[in-house]
């Protein structure tokens, strides 16, 4: 099963023509991922990498049938693409493109939410359902096909957590990045309740960092609602106050969103949370064999 | 980008918010001159940009020019918590009948901009919560739909706004939120909002923070930012494109991503040691990028050793491998550098590194996990 987006489900790469856009749409091609098209404003016409390239969204819906977007468009067009991908009917946009200003993504994440639709990112690596499909810039090699899913504000954290677990022989499901900036289209809460009903799921690795409150409103979800095993990791502990660490959201202000807060509030809905990403591979192991 | 009291003044004062009579001064005598011209009777204000100033001693009352020349003397050149002060806002004293507050700030569950209201003010809103939960209320406004009358009249009843402010409070309100649209910010407070005694509402102070995501759209803000603000590693990274943050201890960290710098930097720290930054280089980097990442730490003078921590997924590990080589080969390099190379390539990597070590006998501690380098790194720093 998966979530989200499976071997069925059929991409169009917005920005295919552009630098990132092309080499990631060759590397998920490779992965096994059905990209129907690409589009790129004025590029109508044109073939990338064996894949029909179209001037509009509503072409590639239209003409080849495309129910997800992958989004390669720099910031000051990536909200404009959003929009236009809801409007013509898809079901799950990916939004790769960092940097995208605050204002633009909430009339954004209205949008999506008003359509029905579902945003991943921005400001995200995209997702994977190991051996079936993958929309985004992950490196996929590392993934191992198993029952673990894994959902995380940050990329390259994910990747070595699910490497740390891959080496000790256990698989993933999903692995969902739902983006670092402040405004994203998933929460984590969305998308543990997914991961609940997904049967291929049996344990979730949830990784946050500082900033917000998505956390704790995880852990109050997981405390009531979740019945799978939850493993957690924090980064940010030595993140001063005020300062923003890379990601848009990873700030604490007003004294809120601190890493001591985020932990606790998930240690108290019975959620273990590793020190380190090996520590969390351990306890994910620890937990899947007890299952 | 936080703009300073006076420049988010002026952006006020253009948008139908009363403000004081005031000007900004660089120099002592400009302080005398402006309090001359305002009668003597003057607040002289340290433009930092940080929050409770005030406390800190960074805002003086003064009677007379006189006094407000030596009150300037006393300032410029004071540092409050950690910020110099090169510039003063000069203002005419106000009678102070009432502090109240109203602000607009980021809710990133709701999805929205909240508008928040207190009938008392001048403390920090976090403290206005605590002391006076009754006095405070808000609403998050739908970005789409925008502000809406009612909305402001519930919060004012909610807050306990004595009915005779409703009608200014509700323009200031207005004129805020246009501006918090109109420049795309991301936080913007009145605190406090005052009355004065000959029942004048004011803006006694005024905070207003930009999207940098957004600044792109809004040139003419750009030039308001004040380099001497920003920390000089953080300037120099933020040209060279860098994400760096400077902090306090003396391990330099380099890592790919935001998460795994952080991580990094949690790491030392839970080995026992102090990581003097943060610094993500990104998805991706280049050789000349890291080349330049390790020569940015290397003008910190606390560090004692690096660790750079790289997971290569997109990011090549014997691009990496190259830059470290390159940055030895054109700087004189003596700190320890401990290596983390895993992922895209890792082979190629080490076996560029392994080369350069033998050839050059320079201290490049290879690890094989992110963990065994931390500990390696705080140990070197001892």
């Amino acid at each position: 099963m998966a979530i989200i987006v499976d071997e069925n489900t059929k991409v169009v790469v917005q920005g295919i023509t552009g630098s990132q856009g092309s080499f990631h749409a060759e590397r998920m091609l490779k992965y096994g991922t059905r990209i129907v098209a690409g589009v790129t404003p004025g590029k109508g016409g044109n073939t990338v990498l064996g894949v029909p390239v179209f001037d509009t969204v509503r072409q590639a819906v239209e003409e080849r049938g495309a129910n997800a977007s992958v989004i390669f468009v720099p910031a000051p067009f990536a909200a404009d693409a959003v929009m236009e991908a809801v409007d013509a009917g898809i079901d799950v946009v990916v939004c790769i493109t960092e940097g995208i200003p605050v204002h633009d993504e909430l009339k954004m994440y209205k949008r999506v939410r008003a359509a029905g639709a579902t945003l991943i990112g921005p400001n995200c690596p995209g997702i994977i359902s190991v051996e079936k499909t993958h929309l985004g810039i992950m490196p996929t090699q590392i993934f191992k096909p198993g029952k673990v899913g894994i959902v995380s504000r940050s990329g390259t954290l994910t990747y070595q957590v699910a490497y740390n677990l891959s080496m000790l022989g256990i698989g993933q499901s999903t692995v969902i990045g739902i983006g670092g900036d402040r405004i994203v289209g998933l929460s984590f809460v969305d998308v543990l309740k997914l991961f609940e009903e997904d049967d291929e799921t049996e344990a979730v690795v949830l990784i946050g960092e500082i900033g917000g409150t998505d956390e704790e409103e995880a852990a109050e979800f997981i405390a009531g609602s979740m019945s799978k095993p939850v493993v957690g990791y924090i980064a940010g502990i030595t993140a001063p106050p005020g300062k923003r660490m890379g990601h848009a959201g990873a700030i604490i202000e007003g004294g809120r969103g601190t890493a001591e807060s985020k932990i606790k509030a998930l240690n108290e809905a019975g959620v273990e949370v590793g020190r380190t990403p090996m520590e969390v591979a351990k306890i994910v192991e620890k937990v899947v064999k007890k299952e | 980008m936080r703009l300073h009291e006076y420049q988010a003044k002026q952006i006020f004062s253009e948008h139908g918010i009363p403000i004081a009579k005031g000007e900004v001064a660089t120099s002592v005598d400009d302080v005398r001159k402006i309090a001359e011209k305002l009668g003597g009777k003057v607040v002289l204000k340290s433009q930092v940009l940080v929050g409770g100033r005030g406390k800190a001693g960074g805002i003086k009352l003064s009677n007379s020019a006189e006094e407000a020349e030596e009150l300037a003397r006393e300032l410029f050149g004071k540092v409050i918590k950690g910020h110099l002060v090169s510039k003063i806002y000069v203002e005419e004293q106000l009678a102070i009948d009432k502090e109240m507050y109203v602000g607009f700030t980021l809710d990133r569950s709701r999805k929205g901009f909240t508008l928040i209201v207190s009938s008392v003010g001048g403390m920090d809103i976090e403290e206005i919560a605590a002391e006076h939960p009754d006095r405070i209320a808000s609403v998050t406004v739908d970005p789409i739909y925008g502000l809406w009358d009612y909305q402001i009249r519930n919060v004012l009843y909610a807050a306990g706004m004595p009915k005779e402010y409703f009608k200014q409070v509700t323009a200031i309100i207005k004129s805020l939120y246009s501006i918090l649209v109109k420049y795309e910010a991301e936080l913007t407070e009145i605190n406090p909002l005052v009355v004065t005694k000959s029942g004048e509402m004011i803006a006694a102070d005024a905070r207003l923070n930009i999207d940098d995501n957004a600044l792109y759209r809004h040139k003419e803000l750009e030039k308001l930012r004040d380099y001497t603000e920003v920390n000089q590693l953080e300037r120099i990274a933020d040209e060279k494109g860098l994400n760096y943050v400077k902090l306090d201890g003396n391990i330099g960290v380099i890592a790919n991503g935001a998460g795994m710098s952080m991580a990094t930097m949690d790491l030392i720290y839970l080995e026992g040691g102090k990581p003097a930054n943060f610094l993500d280089i990104g998805g991706g980097a280049s050789s000349e990028v890291v080349k330049e990442a390790i020569s940015t730490i290397l003008m910190d003078e606390n560090v004692k050793v690096i660790f750079m921590n790289i997971f290569g997924g997109i990011t090549r590990c014997d691009e990496v491998a190259n830059g470290l080589v390159k940055a030895f080969s054109d700087m004189e390099v003596s700190t320890p550098i401990v290596l983390r190379l895993a992922g895209t390539n890792e082979e190629e990597g080490r076996q560029i590194i392994q080369k350069f070590v033998k050839k050059s006998g320079i201290g490049i501690y290879v690890v094989e996990t992110m963990e065994e380098g931390a500990k390696k790194a705080v140990e070197l720093a001892r």
